[in-house]
């Protein structure tokens, strides 16, 4: 079956005066129609620019090699028009901040109603009750009032949820949701992690889920890819990961988490040390430093992602499984 | 115990919307108390009430027979020392234009300007080397450091003095979950060793329960729930808390608590107004409510030792499985 995204060998740079920064390095997955896919990282790990670069919203300083294919064309080196018929229609994002990603000056309706009067063609008058309809369908409650509505009069919750309504209307094959609850209270992030669950069994869209929480991931995943210092460090079924992470990070990581349940514990379990700097160059496995486990050949050679389909890891000495 | 801060009846109002709605507790010196609560709660604004870095409209804070909201302000000025606070944004809460030693100096000398350069460059890099960083990062400035490198350059800045009361703010919310931990456990350290007592503010329900004595449960301006940390996570009393806790996303292998059912959508303000107005606050979204809970507000009662929930049927959910059938 041919995979709704594909990526392959991505590389993005960032030329800097002080010189390049590889922000994603030798970046290689794919997605499948209907699946959930989580990506977890710390900051600058480069989960994000990945589908920056997909949606063709690098900053203008970036360079980027590799593939990015999605439903077997390529986006890297699409034109504008070419691009512009895919992304807010068949490939859609959502961010972390919804106030920033509508506009403030239009109407919610009216905002919803032009993605359908520019992509579908449709008469603005169908395009809105469309776009009241999909309101409906992510529960917003009193649908009618809102599309009158500015983006500031409606909570964060509910900002959220006009996003992934705008992002299914045109019945998309890949919704992008990057840290969509990261704002948001816990009461409100469960909701939305709630609708994000409902929305995918009722449209069967692959769902790219960007999130620096693992606890998030977890309950909608399908798959984890783990993101360390710009590359993939381990990439496997979401209930392996937790019940048997094989890269040491993703383990460490795990650990790090503190939990509501369980006991509770003097100190909080840390992972020493930093991420690298960006810029750095490395020969060696990037999270060595880091690494109780390292030994001479992690110093020395960086590794790469093995393994099969179902369970990757670029790890010399992974945990055993 | 040693009471560093006594607190009562503080209200607070932004342009006659009361934010702050009569909050009373106690906090003694080595205990740290979190404080939990959804945005729009009134957390950050009992933090600034309480060091009267804003003006409450009514109650008292007593700090060490000191009443912070009607002393003189030359007295609040010298007591300064001894309240600080660390806040969400770690970039955002330093000077650009300072090098890190110098915005750790500032407060000493501002306060004891009699310390010569010697002697304060010495604190200064005592202090550095306390939270985790090196005395060579005293040249460097905040945009050249991460962001767990900047909460550590906040901390020192208020730990300098060796306040009595330390607020914290949202400390770890910005950072990464493996940072997270470190500035947790410093800040752990630091209370062990200097033994002040801690106001720690977040939205993050399982760093307040790995770092807290006591936590308070915030809604809609009031304090609904008071407890001992243990006692909160493992019997939450009110319906509120329980909503919180239920909400706290898990990893797979975590057991979850039963979730409460009924609306979770916080309300709007014009819908706050009337819910503050008489009643419990709480009843739109509670899926246990009674019909007293439209008209009669609920006290705080002492449901156990230590143990204070507003609610009308606070004696029911010590039952919890009854309670949340």
């Amino acid at each position: 079956m041919l995979p709704t995204l594909s990526v392959d060998r991505l590389r993005v740079s960032f030329s800097h005066r002080t010189g390049t920064i590889e922000a994603v390095e030798r970046v290689s997955f794919a997605i499948a129609p209907s699946e959930c896919v989580g990506i977890v990282g710390e900051s600058g790990s480069g989960k994000t620019q990945i589908f920056m670069a997909a949606m063709g919203l690098l900053a203008g300083s970036a360079n980027v090699s590799g593939s990015i294919r999605f439903e077997g064309k390529e986006l890297l080196s699409a034109d504008a028009p070419t691009l512009n018929r895919v992304r807010g229609s068949k490939l859609t994002m959502i961010f972390q901040d919804p106030i920033t990603s509508l506009t403030p000056h239009l109407a919610v309706g009216t905002q919803l109603a032009e993605v359908l009067v520019s992509h579908r063609g449709m008469r603005w008058n169908d395009a809105r009750s469309c776009a009241l309809h999909m309101l409906e369908r992510v529960q917003v409650p009193e649908p009618k009032r809102r599309l009158n509505q500015y983006p500031h009069e409606l909570s964060g919750g509910m900002r959220q949820r006009v996003m992934i309504a705008m992002s299914l209307l045109c019945e998309p094959s890949l919704v992008i949701a990057d840290e969509p609850t990261t704002a948001l209270d816990v009461t409100i992030q469960a909701q939305i992690i709630e609708l994000l669950r409902a929305v995918r069994g009722e449209f069967g869209m692959a769902l790219a889920l960007i999130s620096h929480d693992l606890a998030v991931v977890a309950g909608l995943a399908d798959r984890i890819l783990v993101m360390y210092a710009g590359s993939i460090v381990e990439n496997a079924n979401a209930d392996e990961i937790f019940r048997r992470p094989r890269h040491p990070y993703t383990a460490e990581l795990l650990k790090c988490i503190p939990s509501v349940s369980g006991s509770r514990l003097a100190r909080l379990p840390t992972l020493a040390g930093q991420p690298p700097q960006p810029g750095e160059v490395l020969e060696a496995c990037p999270f060595a430093p880091r690494c109780s486990r390292a030994a001479d050949r992690c110093r020395a050679e960086r590794p790469q992602l093995m393994g099969t389909a179902g369970a990757q890891v670029a790890c010399h000495f992974p945990l055993a499984s | 115990m040693n009471t560093v801060l006594r607190v009562r009846d503080l209200r607070v109002d932004f342009g006659g919307h009361a934010v702050l709605r009569g909050v009373n507790f106690d906090l003694s010196a080595g205990e740290t108390v979190g404080l939990v609560g959804e945005s729009g709660s009134g957390k950050s604004t009992l933090a600034r009430a309480v060091l009267r870095l804003l003006q409450p409209a009514q109650g008292s804070v007593n700090f060490y027979g000191l009443d912070l909201l009607t002393c003189p302000a030359a007295a609040l000025r010298a007591r300064r020392r001894d309240l600080q606070i660390v806040f969400q944004d770690p970039l955002a809460s330093l000077d650009p234009r300072m090098t890190v030693g110098q915005a750790i100096a500032e407060p000493v000398e501002i306060f004891e300007p009699g310390l010569n350069g010697g002697a304060r460059l010495q604190l200064v890099n005592a202090m550095l080397e306390r939270v985790g960083l090196s005395a060579g990062m005293a040249g460097r400035y905040p945009h050249e450091l991460s962001g767990g490198q900047c909460q550590r350059v906040g901390i020192a800045r208020a730990m300098i003095l060796s306040p009595k009361l330390l607020v914290c703010d949202e400390v770890v919310s910005s950072l990464d979950v493996s940072i997270q931990g470190q500035i947790v456990n410093l800040l752990l350290d630091l209370q062990r060793e200097a033994g002040m007592a801690v106001l720690f503010i977040s939205h993050n329900l399982a760093v307040v329960r790995h770092l807290s004595h006591r936590v308070l449960v915030i809604y809609l301006g009031k304090l609904v729930e008071i407890a001992p940390c243990d006692a909160l996570f493992a019997a939450p009393v009110h319906p509120y808390t329980r909503a919180l806790l239920a909400a706290v996303p898990r990893l797979p292998h975590a057991a979850r608590a039963p979730a409460p059912a009924g609306p979770v959508v916080p309300p709007e303000p014009a819908l706050q107004e009337r819910l503050m107005a008489s009643g419990c606050a709480f009843r739109d979204r509670c899926p246990y409510v009674l019909p007293v809970c439209e008209t009669n507000e609920p006290p705080l009662v002492e449901v156990a030792a230590g143990h204070w929930a507003a609610c009308h049927r606070s004696q029911e959910t010590l039952i919890p499985l009854s309670f949340a059938s």
